[in-house]
């Protein structure tokens, strides 16, 4: 983690230095990314060598295996390359050699598990260990086992089944909804966290990462010193891992999952290592694996035992989890798998370094604002969400943190955001630093102004909406959404104004509603209750109302599907009281339901 | 009941829209949806802007009275709603949103007679209404009339509603008592009101005579 900070520190450093340019790490892939393309059109234009400039590239940035020129064209076309396919081509000292990347697959046992364990943890309410706890998603026969722990596993219980079956067999098992979103988003920082060790990294399937770590293994003390050094780092963060090091990406995601422990394998122990594994290791669909097996293959080295061309005229049309051959090519480097590396979000960040310890941060706030701003603009981005730190001379630090609609980067629109919170900042003996930080930032184009001078109203909206929630709260700015339900107090749900959403009002049921409605119905007392129809008076709020006129009832049934069960049908009624104030009133249920006593009266709402 | 006063004066005058400026609505009970309903008749023909209307409630606005039902409201209205603890965030909220051009106008609910509902507030944010030309209701329940700078100070009551045409035992269109006590540039007058499409219609005057009060 010292690291991430210390980059982050570096970053801030520069954007408050007034360098806005990309950070360091960034414009390395960048380069390298750039160098790969030119290096590309070589290959593909002329197979004859270029050598002066590939030989001064080749110790820091070794082409990818996709410059590799004959094996595009054995793996497409030419029939007879296919036929001695099935050995390691020969190998050359060269950059384009598609066995000279080193690619680092990692797979975690337990990442589902160790999230919610640690979230259950921060809530004080972590099961102790002999308790077995799944995490389950919706299958299409009810919740799933996503994921289970290690008390759950000593049990039995397998991810994919069902949780019905298993509740059978351990009764006393804890069931927790999973999260395969945050689980996603989760793998998708580490994937930038483990940028620490190599340029180009990414999320691999649902539970791995894959690391391109061409040429700096050796800034970690080798390529086993590396895999101890990536494993130790991990475990530190709680997460259990397992990894290999391979020259393709198909052979490293092979041995993580199914290799011996931090296997590392070169080029010329590849097929050795990978023989034995079984033809799952290939990243075949589970029908595929069948059908190799029902054909008595069992393991890579079964497969690549077998012609070439009788592979190829068995799979040859059929998609790539489908395609035993494509995937053995893959593994083997004859068919080229770059690793696509997504680049990082930009961080914004500016920081003012105060000579003296100063009690106000106010007047130091517009020039970051405005920093911030200008960092933003170059960007072309607009800060969503923004923190302020303020480091007190003993070490305190203290934050607060404002959230936008929508992005912006008007430095009076962000002053205004903090209004009167900074007060409630405890300014001690005072604080010389001050950071502001965008912490979510979204693309922003420019915009045209309208040209009849009106401004623009949605984006006064949306400022309207920062400030008050910045005020109130996020949970106190609301906008109605209606919804197709007929319970009256489910036909609307009240969504968070900074979700975004725009209001649809268009599809309204038709019957008469009124203008209020209680959050929860007040019960009435009813004097002269009549079998049909409503009653002739009643008491609410300590006052006598007798109904002079009265319209429906409009029946709304429970919703079963999601009422627990007992839940009575209600008889709306719209009445008007002798001294003229219009209500909505129901009775729970009717009588002779056998859901229970004599039905009860509630008011629902006022009309108009 | 009311007495119709023989020689009408001119209803003409009579103001049926909200104005852009602020007014207080006071609730002569605090039972009924009358007030709400008058408000969002003044409202209803905002039902075609694309900007929201905003409406603040603090709490005991919310817990008494009910949240607003969308279903209810006049077709098309757009709400952002705004839900505060204390009035003075109530009031604190209706001069933000005044301050902006991306709303047609403000509804705000305060319960009862808190005292940092006073003079210099309402004349802040009925300053800050006329400078945006925008309306700013001001519904109060439970509450008296003291000391303000609102333009128009209404008094809201229930009366019978009309016949339903359709069911002879139904209420049908609602009817309001509305009393204009306080009014800048305009005399002070009794009306009975109701929704038309669109708009809030005051349908004759009343004598002036001490308000029929509902019981409350």
């Amino acid at each position: 983690m010292d690291v991430v900070d210390e980059s982050r520190a570096l970053r801030s450093a520069q954007a408050s230095s007034g360098d806005q340019g990309p950070s360091p790490r960034t414009g390395l892939s960048r380069a390298l990314t750039a160098l790969q393309q030119v290096e590309s059109t070589w290959a593909h234009r002329a197979p004859c060598e270029t050598p002066g400039s590939r030989q001064d590239s080749t110790p820091l940035f070794p082409a990818a295996p996709i410059q590799h020129a004959d094996h595009i064209q054995g793996a497409t076309a030419d029939p007879d390359q296919r036929k001695d396919g099935q050995d390691v081509p020969s190998r050359t000292k060269t950059a384009r050699d598609p066995l000279s990347r080193r690619i680092v697959s990692l797979v975690f046992e337990d990442l589902p598990m160790a999230r919610w364990l640690r979230w259950a943890e921060g809530r004080q309410d972590a099961p102790p260990e002999d308790l077995p706890v799944v995490l389950a998603t919706e299958g299409p026969h009810g919740p799933v086992v996503h994921a289970t722990n290690r008390a759950g596993a000593l049990q039995g219980i397998i991810p994919g089944a069902r949780v019905v079956d298993i509740r059978a067999l351990c009764p006393q098992i804890r069931v927790e909804p999973a999260d395969p979103e945050g689980d996603r988003a989760t793998l998708r920082r580490l994937s930038f966290w483990a940028r620490r060790w190599c340029p180009w990294t990414a999320p691999d399937g649902e539970d791995g990462l894959v690391l391109d770590t061409t040429g700096s293994a050796h800034l970690w003390g080798g390529e086993a010193a590396m895999l101890r050094e990536i494993e130790g780092r991990f475990s530190l963060l709680g997460l259990s891992t397992r990894l290999a090091m391979a020259p393709t990406h198909g052979a490293a995601w092979a041995l993580a999952r199914y290799g011996p422990v931090r296997t590392v394998a070169t080029p010329d122990t590849l097929a050795q290592a990978t023989a034995p594994l079984p033809t799952r290791a290939l990243r075949l669909d589970a029908e595929t694996v069948l059908l190799l097996q029902r054909l008595g293959l069992k393991t890579v080295g079964d497969l690549c035992a077998v012609p070439r061309a009788s592979l190829a005229r068995r799979f040859a049309t059929t998609a790539l989890p489908q395609n035993p051959l494509a995937r053995l090519d893959q593994l083997q480097g004859r068919l080229p798998e770059p690793v696509s590396a997504e680049t990082e979000p930009p961080s914004f960040a500016v920081q003012a370094r105060l000579a003296e310890p100063v009690q106000d941060p106010a007047p130091h706030l517009p020039d970051l604002c405005t920093d911030l701003c200008a960092a933003l603009e170059q960007a072309g981005f607009g800060a969503r969400r923004l923190t302020i730190a303020v480091y007190r001379t003993d070490g305190e630090v203290s934050r607060i943190t404002a959230a936008t609609a929508r992005p912006t980067r008007d430095p009076a629109h962000l002053m205004r955001l903090w209004g009167d919170r900074l007060e409630r900042i405890d300014p001690g003996f005072g604080f010389d630093l001050i950071t502001l930080e965008a912490n979510e930032a979204e693309d922003l184009a420019r915009v045209q102004t309208r040209l009849d001078g009106r401004a623009d109203e949605s984006a006064a909206r949306a400022k309207l909406i920062d400030r008050l929630v910045a005020r109130l709260g996020h949970a106190a700015v609301q906008i109605p959404a209606p919804r197709p339900r007929h319970m009256p107090d489910r036909a609307e749900h009240w969504l968070p104004a900074m979700s975004g959403l725009a209001p649809d009002t268009g599809t309204l049921p038709a019957p008469a509603r009124p203008v209020t409605l209680f959050d929860s119905p007040e019960e009435i007392r009813v004097l002269y209750a009549v079998p049909e129809g409503p009653p002739a008076q009643f008491v609410w709020r300590r006052q006598t109302q007798r109904i002079t006129r009265f319209a429906g009832p409009e029946r709304i049934a429970p919703e079963w599907w999601t009422d627990c069960p007992g839940t009575r049908l209600r008889d709306y009624y719209r009445i008007e009281a002798q001294s003229g104030h219009r209500l909505w009133i129901y009775r729970d249920g009717v009588l002779g339901d056998d859901r229970g006593e004599t039905p009860r009266w509630f008011v629902h709402g006022c009309f108009a | 009941m009311t007495r119709l006063s023989d020689p009408l004066p001119d209803a003409t005058d009579a103001p049926s829209g909200a104005e852009p400026t602020l007014s207080e609505l006071f609730a002569t009970s605090t039972l009924d949806g009358a007030v709400t309903g008058f408000a969002c008749a003044q409202l209803a023909r905002f039902a075609e802007d694309p900007r929201p209307v905003v409406w603040i409630q603090d709490r005991l606005s919310r817990r008494e009275a009910g949240r607003p039902c969308i279903a209810g409201l006049p077709r098309g209205l757009k709400l952002l709603y705004v839900r505060a603890n204390r009035p003075v965030d109530v009031l604190w909220s209706m001069e933000e949103s005044l301050y902006s051009d991306g709303i047609c106008a403000v509804i705000a609910e305060v319960w009862g007679d808190p005292a940092v509902l006073d003079f210099t507030a309402t004349k802040r944010i009925a300053l800050r209404a006329e400078a945006r030309a925008t309306p700013a209701l001001l519904l109060r329940r439970a509450a008296t009339a003291n000391l303000s700078a609102a333009r128009l100070r209404w008094r809201i009551g229930a009366l019978p509603a009309l016949p339903d045409p359709y069911d002879a035992r139904a209420p049908g269109v609602p009817q309001w008592q509305a009393e204009l006590f306080r009014a800048r540039s305009r005399a002070p007058g009794t009306w009975v009101a109701q929704p038309a499409d669109g708009a809030l219609s005051l349908t004759h005057p009343v004598a002036a005579q001490a308000p029929q009060r509902a019981t409350a």
